[in-house]
């Protein structure tokens, strides 16, 4: 858009595109950048407090509680953490399982409903359209859904429960049938006529043409399943199955989770009172949330794409 | 297979293949449930099973409703999304304005980092506040106690939760609000403030005539949209940033979390089932009532 913009008009300023006459005078474009640096930095600095904590030594927490310069600094938390990282590293194995199979999944099954619901020509499209986004009307509830999962599916202590749910939702649905809404008929029609079948027009032409939107939505999806803990929390109680997400929640809710954790402690060998439990709590949200807060930044133009992808309406 | 299955054949009958999968999911995870609101007028007992426990009438209902909770939950549930709503929209508003005035260097720079808190789930999100309002290691209490300030019990104390937790949202959802309004920027067409700079108007004059009256159709639309969507609170921010703290349920409790705990801690599924239902049953009126404005205003922004 904003090459655009600067095509149109030559003597447009390089740095913002905008014609010359209508630039905002240095002084003020300072001050304005002064403003977003310091509500940057306010936004930034929470996460500084949690990277800081999780460096200080236990005895400085004690004494004057989380600081952004603690009286020592300590690398006691992480060293714990990669003493015995079996739980951290069985719970990233459980989270990519999810993302990995709940992904794929999701979004062949998101492509071929939006597919069907873009196509006008489909007789039985109108209904179909209503089946799919009337869920986003009215639902059941929470209890329904909880009794269904657990008394009749029999979902409860299964990774299933945590994919199931997130693999369809009539907004991504929504967004991929915009978007294939824009598909050239002509191309699909010259393909019947030389003979090919919808299953095959759909993976020979449809997907292959459709990364752009596949990216987009694949990785909206794979997003919610990394941060997923809702369902996680409803249905997963056995410790080989707990998620990043779920752990850090078992964490939240018992400062002791750690040296509760039997398993934990019996590969330490120390003593248990002596453990620095707040800079580890510190240390393992960031071993969580690290990764994943250094890669999904770069993304972040898809996430935009995501919304703008196919009108709302399509 | 071809020959017992016929609806199967032929471009409808394929697509229709095509969709079962669909048609499958939508049937067991949304329609089925909805089935399951018979919970709500029943007394559920787990070994009888949802066919076989009594009938109880709308009693599971007028027990929540003769409660204080009822109450405290809804006005809870409309208030804070109310308040969400329209801070995100002004300060965001704001922002995408003022930003469009930086060179595209630094706007990339302000984006990036006002997007990070986007990132994070609320589980995380609470590490992070938790680390501020801890009443023992907090960093606000020592800030307090750096000044000879008394400290503060926050997770005891009711009246400073509305402020919390509009801030915590704001701090998450500010980066993505600024950038949907910015995008709506961007589409306006130059040539608008050209004129405007001929006839001698400012930049504020700029904002006030051109800006927001082009972007206003995108503000009608989120607005009505996240009205229609009010009813449904946001269950993360609730349970997880207070700490699911009892003390302060009269300022944080919403019905998302309320039906939660129903469910989880007091077992009263068919309660618990109920006040669902009526969550459910209020939300789907505020959405057609939202989208029936939209279509008054603008049928071509209406949702169908």
């Amino acid at each position: 858009m904003s090459t655009a913009n600067a095509a149109a008009a030559p003597a447009a300023d390089f740095q913002t595109g905008r014609p010359k006459a209508l630039e905002t005078h240095p002084f003020y474009r300072r001050l304005i950048n002064a403003l977003f640096s310091v509500l940057s930095l306010c936004i930034f600095v929470p996460f500084l407090l949690v990277v800081v904590s999780s460096f200080s030594s236990e005895d400085s927490i004690l004494k004057h509680g989380y600081q952004f310069l603690p009286e020592r600094w300590s690398l006691a938390a992480y060293r714990l953490v990669f003493q015995s990282p079996a739980i951290l590293m069985k719970a990233y194995g459980v989270t990519v399982y999810v993302t990995v199979v709940g992904t794929a999944a999701g979004l062949l099954l998101t492509a071929m409903t939006g597919w069907v619901l873009s196509r006008r020509d489909y007789k039985y499209n109108r209904q179909a359209t209503f089946y799919v986004f009337f869920t986003m009307l009215f639902g059941g509830g929470l209890v329904p859904f909880y009794i269904l999962m657990t008394q009749y599916l029999h979902l409860k202590d299964n990774l299933l429960a945590i994919i199931i749910p997130g693999l369809l939702s009539p907004f991504h649905i929504m967004i991929m049938k915009g978007f294939l809404a824009k598909m050239p008929f002509e191309m699909i029609e010259s393909a019947k006529v030389d003979g090919s079948s919808e299953m095959r027009i759909f993976f020979t032409m449809v997907l292959p043409l459709s990364t752009p939107a596949l990216a987009t939505l694949g990785l909206t999806i794979a997003f919610n399943y990394w941060n997923e803990w809702f369902n996680a929390m409803l249905f997963i109680d056995k410790p080989n199955l707990v998620t990043l997400q779920l752990l850090l929640v078992r964490m939240l809710n018992t400062i002791e989770y750690l040296t509760a954790n039997t398993e934990f402690v019996k590969q330490l060998n120390i003593d248990v009172s002596h453990l620095p439990k707040y800079s580890v709590r510190m240390a393992m949200a960031i071993m969580a949330a690290g990764p994943m807060l250094c890669i999904f930044p770069f993304f972040q133009r898809y996430f935009v794409a995501g919304l703008t992808l196919g009108s709302l309406k399509g | 297979m071809k020959r017992a299955f016929p609806f199967l054949r032929g471009k409808n009958g394929e697509l229709s293949l095509l969709f079962l999968p669909g048609f499958l999911f939508f049937l067991v995870m949304s329609y089925v449930p909805m089935v399951g609101i018979v919970i709500a007028f029943k007394d559920y007992n787990l070994r009888k099973g949802i066919f076989g426990s009594e009938w109880v009438g709308f009693d599971n209902l007028k027990f929540f409703f003769i409660s204080d909770t009822a109450w405290r939950v809804t006005r809870n549930t409309i208030l804070y999304s109310l308040g969400y709503i329209f801070v995100t929209l002004i300060v965001s508003l704001a922002l995408a304005i003022l930003l469009n005035e930086l060179t595209k260097r630094w706007i990339k720079v302000h984006q990036t980092i006002m997007f990070l808190p986007y990132f994070l789930s609320w589980v995380l999100v609470s590490y992070i506040t938790n680390a501020f309002l801890d009443h023992q290691n907090g960093f606000l209490n020592a800030v307090l106690a750096g000044f000879g300030l008394e400290k503060i019990e926050w997770y005891f104390g009711a009246q400073y939760w509305p402020f919390i937790l509009n801030i915590v949202h704001l701090w998450k959802a500010v980066g993505f609000s600024v950038l949907l309004y910015y995008a709506g920027i961007m589409g306006i067409d130059q040539s608008y403030y050209e004129a405007a700079r001929i006839d001698g108007a400012n930049k504020a004059q700029m904002a006030r005539s051109i800006t927001i009256p082009l972007l206003t159709p995108l503000i009608t639309i989120l607005l009505i949209l996240s009205i229609g969507g009010m009813f449904r609170g946001d269950f993360g921010l609730h349970y997880f940033i207070p700490n699911n703290t009892g003390l302060i349920y009269s300022s944080t409790d919403i019905i998302d979390t309320y039906v939660f705990r129903a469910l989880r801690t007091l077992g009263d599924i068919s309660m618990s089932a109920a006040v669902g239902l009526f969550q459910s049953i209020v939300g789907l009126v505020l959405v057609l009532l939202s989208n029936l404005l939209v279509r008054k205003i603008n049928d071509e922004n209406s949702l169908w």
